[in-house]
């Protein structure tokens, strides 16, 4: 595959990785987040572990709008199922998010009507097809996906349909990665920048990581060669005791962003005053809502939603591993009562989540360190 | 320090009711079958937990095998229902080493299903059948209200002669013996996924579904003694079968990554959707573990049968990690390949 | 967060210009190209895919002249050690990897 295979061809990555391995410091340890759950996931389906030196560590980000998404918003969208005549749409990733009564393939198992889609205009097709049927479209993601929800929306305005919405939990990355750097037990040194956000928001939004807390930010590609260069890019600024931001994705990348891209987003959606990010607590303009003009469209106005607030269960430390104050293993119920099978937080269900990660390179270790 | 579950543990069946993750082959299938069903039934053919169940019936070494046919939409580029049937049924006996004799059917019908339809399946059972040489003899139907069934669901039986040059035991797996895989992965799953439509995406795919009896003749005319283990990944793919094998041994499986071969349609959709190939089901490949001594002639031996071509090792058997499938790829990145826990859901993310 | 996957466009519909055909390594779907400049992309051109939209165009240029520079990183690291006369032949094969 074309602008893929090249970014994993094994020759180039072990070269990359002996110069990094050649311009770490042996004497320096090196904490470096990477934001985006791709990332995460990334990390660990091709094995980039391995060839990083030991004194780099990698602290895993909230970028991951599964995990999160608080159970509270997850039993908003499947009220929204449950009631009749309407079929919730909703993206792969969430089909097995527990809320309070269920995930949705649960609830979809006891009759609710929900449909996984791959993409927004998939569920507005289904509205399309069944007139006699509300489709509701349960949208999530950061600015990668808010775009194409934007457009879905002015794509249903132009057809004029009269049954189809959108629960809308896109939220921006910024607001959560000044929480990290404003949270007290942070140390994080250098970030390695969501590729795919950036691709539309450019490389701006994260100057002030640079200017105003002195960390270095790799806006980077999610193919392991990709990963590998950012680390690199972060290490010779940490080495250099500089503090910009680069862009490692030019191939993808513009510094200004997608023009068209914010355009459809300022004019479909706005800023919430604040937003609950499970973990994070409350943050001020963190996420989108959909305008009062395109109110016809908006799930929340549509419907009566039951907006409770549900804490994460007992024991459950979701929030301190999405900041990356701990690892997963260091939470209470990892890989007892929380684990692929029967996650309790999102992060463990999600194929990018922290969690989900880690319990297979968790059980890979205990597996080689456990006596013959 | 991590507290994981060993995988020895019998699971308990506590979920309240039935997902459909416990019909997808993975980890909640496991727990239906072993936790809830094999507790009841339990006896010494049971317990062994694979393909088929070896009975000895006065001298004689029989395998019975038993399947349950869903598949939606019932026709799909490659095949159709009636087709996976016999193929799988006759799969199952051929990769416990045993030639298949005679086959029997079950079929669910849903009322309103049109007869052309039904006719077209019992037409596709026909030529399977008489492809391989082995008879349909027997069967049931039942007719079900409209609305279930999914138009039809077949359920079938199948016996065969335990193949005396065959001497599978999964206890006789050591470090260093050679795993096998007749052909290129993914085919079956990634063509149900696009046929039925929902995420309107086209390739020139068709499934793989073929009986491979032929195949395992080949090798156990060739190295039967050389022959540890057999299975067809199905549900759950390469990476749930070969975990089922490896989780109650003393012993890993590392597979080198590049060497897995798929074609680029399996490979390019699984990049769009974000599903792991190895996670998806086929339904005319096997995998065996064979001795290094007789790795080459086993390699000759499938590549020898028309379809077997693209046969290849793919990975071996190690001391350490126990009870883990790991992947390897091309610059020694290592990661853990599970079970399937549910279907594999496409992803955003 | 973000999967998305390089296609190539294989056609732009008449009737409708905001939709391509576009190929992934096999796979063909209708991408929304409506987050892209109108007349950026043609027949022929990589986007980077996205639940069903084009997010962006890819940068041939970059991409070959990125790869470039990496490929000579390793390589001029090898050449480093071989000067120091201390070569990778030592470990495990990997000099013979990347000569491949």
């Amino acid at each position: 595959m074309k602008y893929v295979d090249e970014f994993r061809e094994p020759g180039i990555i072990s070269g990359v990785a002996r110069e990094l391995a050649r311009t770490v410091d042996p004497a320096r340890h090196y904490r470096v987040m990477e934001v985006c759950g791709g990332h995460t996931h990334s990390i660990y389906r091709h094995g980039l572990r391995d060839v990083l030196p030991p004194n780099i560590e990698l602290v895993h980000g909230p970028g991951c709008p599964v995990c999160v998404l608080p159970t509270g918003r997850v039993d908003d969208g499947l009220a929204i199922a449950a009631r009749d005549g309407v079929a919730l749409a909703c993206f792969g990733d969430m089909m097995r998010v527990p809320g309070t009564k269920g995930t949705p393939l649960e609830l979809k198992a006891r009759g609710a009507d929900i449909r996984m889609v791959y993409s927004p205009l998939d569920a507005l097709r289904i509205a399309e097809q069944n007139p006699h049927k509300h489709v509701c479209f349960f949208s999530i993601g950061f600015e990668t996906t808010a775009p194409s929800t934007a457009l879905t929306i002015l794509r249903a305005r132009e057809l004029g349909l009269t049954n189809f919405s959108v629960f809308c939990n896109h939220v921006t990355i910024v607001p959560a990665m000044r929480a990290i750097l404003d949270s007290p037990d942070m140390r994080i040194d250098g970030f390695v920048g969501p590729g795919h956000v950036s691709a539309i928001t450019g490389c701006r939004p994260y100057e002030f990581i640079a200017a105003d807390y002195g960390k270095p930010v790799v806006v980077a590609g999610f193919e392991p060669l990709d990963i590998l260069e950012a680390i690199l890019m972060v290490v010779r600024q940490l080495n250099a005791n500089e503090a910009r931001v680069e862009n490692q994705y030019k191939r993808i990348v513009p510094w200004e962003g997608n023009p068209p891209a914010l355009r459809a987003m300022a004019q479909v959606f706005e800023l919430r005053p604040y937003f609950e990010w499970r973990g994070l607590g409350f943050i001020s303009q963190s996420a989108l809502a959909i305008k009062e003009s395109f109110a016809v469209y908006d799930a929340e106005k549509l419907f009566d939603i039951p907006g409770v607030r549900v804490t994460d269960p007992r024991g459950a430390q979701c929030g301190e591993v999405l900041k990356g104050v701990l690892k997963p293993p260091q939470c209470k119920l990892f890989g007892t009562e929380c684990n692929p099978e029967h996650p309790v937080g999102a992060l463990m269900v999600s194929s990018e989540g922290a969690c989900a990660a880690y319990y297979r390179y968790a059980v890979y270790a205990a597996a080689v360190e456990a006596p013959a | 320090m991590t507290t994981i579950e060993t995988t020895r543990r019998t699971p308990r069946f506590a979920d309240a009711q039935i997902e459909m993750a416990h019909g997808a082959g993975g980890t909640a299938s496991r727990r239906l079958v072993e936790g809830l069903i094999g507790p009841y039934f339990s006896n010494p053919a049971l317990q062994a937990f694979s393909d088929a169940a070896v009975l000895s019936i006065e001298g004689t070494r029989l395998a019975t095998t038993a399947d349950g046919f869903v598949v939606k939409p019932l026709r799909f580029p490659g095949g159709s229902i009636g087709e996976l049937a016999v193929n799988g049924t006759l799969n199952d006996l051929a990769v416990s080493a045993a030639k298949p004799v005679a086959l029997m059917a079950t079929l669910i019908l849903e009322a309103g299903l049109a007869t052309s339809t039904l006719e077209s399946e019992i037409e596709a059972m026909a030529i399977a059948a008489r492809k391989a040489g082995i008879p349909i003899v027997g069967g049931d139907t039942k007719v079900v209200e409209h609305g279930m069934a999914d138009g039809m669901y077949v359920s079938t039986f199948g016996i065969g002669v335990s193949d005396p040059r065959a001497m599978l035991d999964p206890a006789s797996i050591r470090p260093g013996d050679r795993v096998l895989l007749s052909g290129p992965i993914g085919a079956h799953g990634i063509t149900i996924l696009l046929a039925r439509g929902e995420l309107d995406f086209q390739a020139d795919l068709v499934s793989d579904t073929r009986c491979v009896w032929p195949f395992v003749e080949a090798l156990l005319s060739q190295c039967g003694p050389g022959l540890r283990w057999m299975r067809d990944p199905t549900r759950g793919g390469v990476a749930t079968a070969l975990n089922e094998l490896v989780r109650g041994g003393e012993y890993g499986i590392a597979l080198s990554e590049e060497h897995v071969p798929m074609h680029d349609a399996v490979r390019g959709a699984c990049e769009l959707l974000g599903l792991d190939p190895l996670h998806i089901a086929n339904e005319g490949q096997f995998l065996a573990v064979v001795a290094p001594s007789y790795a080459d002639a086993a390699l000759a031996a499938v590549r020898s049968v028309e379809g077997g071509e693209r046969a290849v090792f793919i990975g071996d058997v190690r001391a350490e990690p126990k009870r883990r499938v790991i992947g390897i790829n091309g610059y020694g990145g290592t990661r853990v390949i599970d079970m399937l826990v549910g279907d594999p859901l496409p992803r955003i993310c | 967060m973000c999967l998305a996957i390089p296609g190539q466009i294989v056609e732009i519909s008449a009737e409708q210009p905001l939709l391509a055909r576009v190929e992934v390594g096999g796979v063909q779907r209708n991408v929304n190209i409506g987050l892209l400049d109108p007349g950026e992309v043609g027949a022929g051109d990589w986007i980077l895919i996205h639940v069903g939209f084009a997010l962006s165009k890819i940068d041939e240029r970059q991409a070959h002249d990125q790869l470039r520079m990496l490929q000579a990183m390793g390589e001029d690291q090898l050449a480093i050690e071989e000067i120091r006369g201390y070569t990778f032949a030592d470990q495990d094969g990997e000099l013979d990897e990347i000569r491949r």
